[in-house]
């Protein structure tokens, strides 16, 4: 029964419903969306159905621009810390045994499952004055006096990828523990020495795996909303901040409709091009 | 690499991962209404607040009606779907199946805007009905990226066995293929549940001023003084977490859901 073509209505019965509902309330909102990008504001209401390119014309500004460069900065920033820790870390895991990687795996996926409200308050609180990190520090005798370090830059970056971290992880997880274990063994026995052997041989078998879980952890870091708010400066504020602040607070639903199908286009075409380094880097290794 | 080496790297990760989550623990237990760590005496006050406070209960209601109802539809959707494409490897349904993955791809506040501007356009902005379907959308994902793995994992010779034995369709799915099935579903309800809990710009969004969920209610306390009833609703969610994704990896097979083959178990 499997594999066949399925046949008449009687099948599809059972496709119908999910097919409906991804629709509707996928499809559908996404396209008005679209739509709303081009229609007319209506002050103190919604909008107004038409076509026209206002919107899209009022993004060239300079607060969109170096909110858009800002936020395509951090996002590539913390994609690459959280790679380079996350990729030597997966592979560690992947190499424990069962017992210990579960236990791994639940501490990652609870740290995962966290709202970024929730992880932008821990950091406030780690990074405070009155009950943060300096304590420790003035405890230790390596400080003279607690200091807050935040709201700040690095405490965004730090707190962008905490967040991002687990999901880093989740990404790396699957090609890192499919890895041959009779690779890194078989270049061990040859003589490369262990830090050897991870660069060369499960570094560069995994080039693509690398590729795909930084352009993914560049995604998913895009979208950081609330951390930019609980932890940066207002200068330090993503799209994201931007597209919701348009929206809810300013009602102007057709251009923050505007900049969230820029943004989109955007990020898809850095994705599309980072693939495309990755790819040709692999022909030449061949 | 060097054990040794391998060991401070493991230590540093788990030390900046549970930091955190240690001080909050800590904050959470202070007698006064100051955020210290360490705490200033203990006192379980703040666990109550978050009890008997309306503003707090309110929310926590909300929060738990939306996931479980959310999940649920997520898995209603998941499921049809899954076992569509493994039945039947056609290619519109393997578009719905990426179609179904994408909402998880984009950045969030994209898919939130996109729900934003359905609901206001319908007129249900601000209801809690939007704030489930907006949710199960986003979130169905999970349940279908689990599910599709459950019917992967089906020997297919166990199903031609049922049919030569005369089992008609519906049956080989009722005694065969569903009790197989079910643990994957219950992991993939649980990982849209405990994100449903969490999720905030898309409950924002569609009716953030109305029907006030707990991230939410987090970020406006925030925003107006802290309380340290903030963190032991952090505390009480770290722990939810930590036992629903507890309880997976003890009687589930975590590695496998995630991604893993595990040659051991074969």
């Amino acid at each position: 029964m499997i594999g066949e073509k399925p046949k008449g209505l009687r099948a599809h019965l059972t496709l119908t419903y999910p097919a409906l509902m991804l629709g509707i309330f996928f499809i559908v909102p996404f396209g008005l969306m679209a739509a709303v990008s081009f229609f007319h504001r209506q002050p103190g209401g919604f909008y107004i159905p038409g076509f026209e390119l206002t919107n899209y014309k009022n993004l060239y500004t300079a607060l969109f621009g170096r909110t858009l460069v800002f936020s395509l900065f951090v996002a590539g920033l913390s994609a690459a810390v959280c790679v380079s820790i996350g990729f030597p870390f997966t592979y560690f895991i992947t190499r424990m045994k069962r017992r210990a990687q579960v236990v791994w795996l639940v501490l990652l996926m609870s740290v995962l499952s966290l709202s970024e409200v929730i992880v932008g308050f821990a950091w406030s609180l780690l990074l405070s004055r009155t009950a943060g990190l300096s304590n420790l520090f003035v405890w230790l005798g390596l400080m003279e006096r607690a200091v807050a370090w935040y709201p700040g830059f690095m405490a965004l970056l730090f707190g962008i990828c905490y967040l991002a971290f687990p999901y880093t992880v989740l990404v790396l997880y699957p090609p890192l523990s499919r890895l041959d274990p009779a690779l890194p063994e078989a270049a061990q026995t040859l003589g490369a020495s262990p830090i050897r052997t991870f660069f060369t041989v499960v570094v560069g078998s995994l080039r693509n795996a690398i590729v795909a879980a930084f352009v993914m952890v560049f995604v998913f870091t895009l979208g950081a909303y609330l951390l930019p708010q609980i932890l940066g400066r207002p200068r330090h504020w993503t799209l994201s901040v931007l597209i919701t602040d348009a929206a809810i607070y300013q009602t102007n639903m057709p251009l923050s409709a505007a900049m969230a199908i820029f943004f989109m286009f955007v990020s898809l075409v850095l994705v599309a091009l980072t693939m495309m380094i990755g790819k040709r880097k692999r022909i030449k290794t061949v | 690499m060097s054990k040794t080496l391998r060991n401070i790297f493991l230590g540093l990760v788990l030390f900046l991962l549970s930091g955190p989550l240690v001080v909050v623990s800590g904050v959470s237990l202070n007698a006064k209404k100051r955020l210290f760590f360490p705490p200033e005496g203990v006192s379980m006050r703040w666990y109550v607040e978050l009890l008997t406070e309306n503003s707090w209960l309110i929310p926590v209601k909300n929060s738990l009606t939306i996931a479980f109802t959310s999940s649920l539809l997520a898995l209603s959707i998941a499921l049809p779907l899954a076992y569509f494409l493994w039945r039947y490897r056609v290619f519109y349904a393997r578009a719905l199946f990426t179609l179904g993955i994408s909402p998880f791809i984009l950045p969030p506040v994209i898919t939130a805007l996109g729900f934003l501007s359905f609901w206001v356009t319908v007129g249900l902005y601000g209801q809690m009905a939007a704030t489930i379907i907006s949710h199960a959308i986003f979130f169905v994902t999970l349940p279908l990226v689990t599910i599709s793995l459950g019917f992967e994992s089906i020997d297919h010779e166990i199903v031609e066995a049922a049919e030569t034995m005369g089992a008609d369709s519906r049956m080989v799915f009722r005694t065969v293929i569903f009790p197989m099935v079910r643990p994957y579903m219950i992991s993939g309800y649980a990982f849209a549940y405990v994100l449903s809990l969490n999720e905030y710009i898309v409950a924002y969004m569609v009716a953030g001023f109305t029907v006030e969920t707990l991230p939410i209610k987090i970020f406006n306390s925030l925003r107006y003084g802290y309380t340290p009833v903030m963190a032991s609703v952090t505390v009480v969610f770290v722990l939810l977490a930590a036992l629903i994704f507890g309880l997976i990896g003890r009687f589930g097979d975590l590695p496998k859901l995630l991604g893993a083959l595990n040659p051991e178990n074969q």
